[in-house]
């Protein structure tokens, strides 16, 4: 059915395909580093060489319980229910932040322990329901 | 279905299909709106925020969609020489262009109110932003060069290319850790939207659909109508 060619064809597309994938592949494993957006404080944790000058960021969930308003300053808890983070910042976070929810915090590492952060963002999962729905499933637990 | 898309039958095709299309679409349009506005309740944590999911979603859906339809168009019309099928994806570009761009600018309206930042270098909306620039130099490439063939060459590798983003778009968030959340509606499990929810995006998903598909209809005609006459012309 299909003719010589037309099989030549699809046969050197096909290497090319392979081989770019190949070659993408190569290039985003190498730059991991920079694609991931935040490290979890269990990843924080288990990384041999850290720069404590450098600007990273830090995600996770808020700790139940550990949020400490302290005037314009806020002590919580980064966790990853493995590893903690103690995070300190100053100024304004946003509205979904929240305890049990996720955050990310940007700034720098003082030890593997502490965070201070300069910017908070809230980070919201795919879950998606009606107000009535979360009370009922809270209900429920 | 698919011979319907032969140069022939599409010319063949009156005004009255399109026509058709554009009060179908109205009226799915206008029950997704009042659907999302007003019916469906807001989230039990962004609030009424959420409404901004009901174009973003189909957004991205109808711009991810449009690329991957030009890439195999080129990839058929690479293997097989089909010659109609580089007019299929020219047609198609635009729509994806223009949808790429509302879905990072919704988003970007979306992540203030979430997030609190209007915009961050993630691995999701990085990758959104090169499948724009792949949309735009898709669309150049066509208008710059004059030459049908060499202008079908060049678009054909960039469609090619682009191919390979799409995979890291749709899987950006479960391979890499991001600020976007990952996606709700999944092949393998139950979809994590309330169903409340859920329904009025599925209407302005197929709402928007239809408006690509007239648009498409629209621009391919005109597309093979253009084809025509410069034949003609080399002819003479």
């Amino acid at each position: 059915m299909l003719t010589k060619k037309v099989r030549l064809r699809i046969f050197y597309l096909t290497i090319l395909l392979f081989i770019l994938s190949i070659t993408i592949f190569l290039v985003l494993k190498s730059l991991e580093d920079n694609v991931v957006y935040f490290f979890s404080p269990a990843e924080i944790y288990n990384k041999p060489n850290i720069l404590l000058e450098k600007k990273i960021r830090v995600g996770g969930l808020v700790k139940q319980g550990s949020i400490k308003k302290k005037g314009k300053g806020i002590n919580f808890v980064i966790t990853d229910l493995k590893n903690e983070i103690i995070v300190s910042f100053v100024g304004i976070t946003p509205n979904l932040f929240s305890e049990g929810k996720g955050v990310i915090a940007e700034g720098k590492l003082r030890d593997k322990k502490y965070f201070i952060a300069n910017k908070i963002l809230a980070k919201h999962d795919e879950n998606y329901m009606p107000p009535e729905v979360s009370e009922a499933l809270e209900a429920v637990k | 279905m698919f011979k319907n898309f032969l140069p022939h039958k599409i010319l063949s095709i009156n005004n009255k299909l399109i026509n058709n299309l554009v009060s179908l679409m109205i009226i799915i349009l206008l029950i997704g709106f009042v659907y999302a506005i007003f019916i469906s309740p807001p989230d039990y944590v962004q609030g009424d925020a959420v409404r901004i999911m009901y174009v973003h979603v189909p957004s991205s859906f109808i711009a991810l969609g449009c690329f991957a339809l030009i890439g195999m168009a080129s990839i058929l019309n690479l293997i097989f020489k089909i010659k109609f099928m580089p007019l299929i994806a020219k047609s198609l570009a635009p729509i994806g262009a223009v949808f790429t761009f509302t879905s990072i600018v919704t988003g970007s309206l979306w992540g203030k109110p979430t997030w609190g930042i209007w915009w961050v270098w993630d691995a999701r909306l990085t990758s959104m932003v090169i499948l724009f620039c792949f949309y735009i130099a898709y669309i150049t490439t066509w208008k710059f060069i004059t030459n049908y063939n060499k202008a079908l060459k060049l678009s054909t590798i960039i469609a090619i290319l682009g191919l390979f983003n799409l995979p890291v778009i749709k899987y950006s968030v479960d391979w890499w850790n991001t600020l976007h959340q990952p996606s709700s509606i999944t092949l393998t499990s139950a979809p994590t939207i309330h169903y409340t929810m859920l329904l009025p995006l599925l209407i302005m998903l197929l709402g928007l659909v239809v408006y690509s598909l007239v648009i498409f209809l629209m621009k391919y005609k005109s597309e093979l109508i253009k084809l025509k006459i410069s034949n003609k012309k080399n002819n003479k």
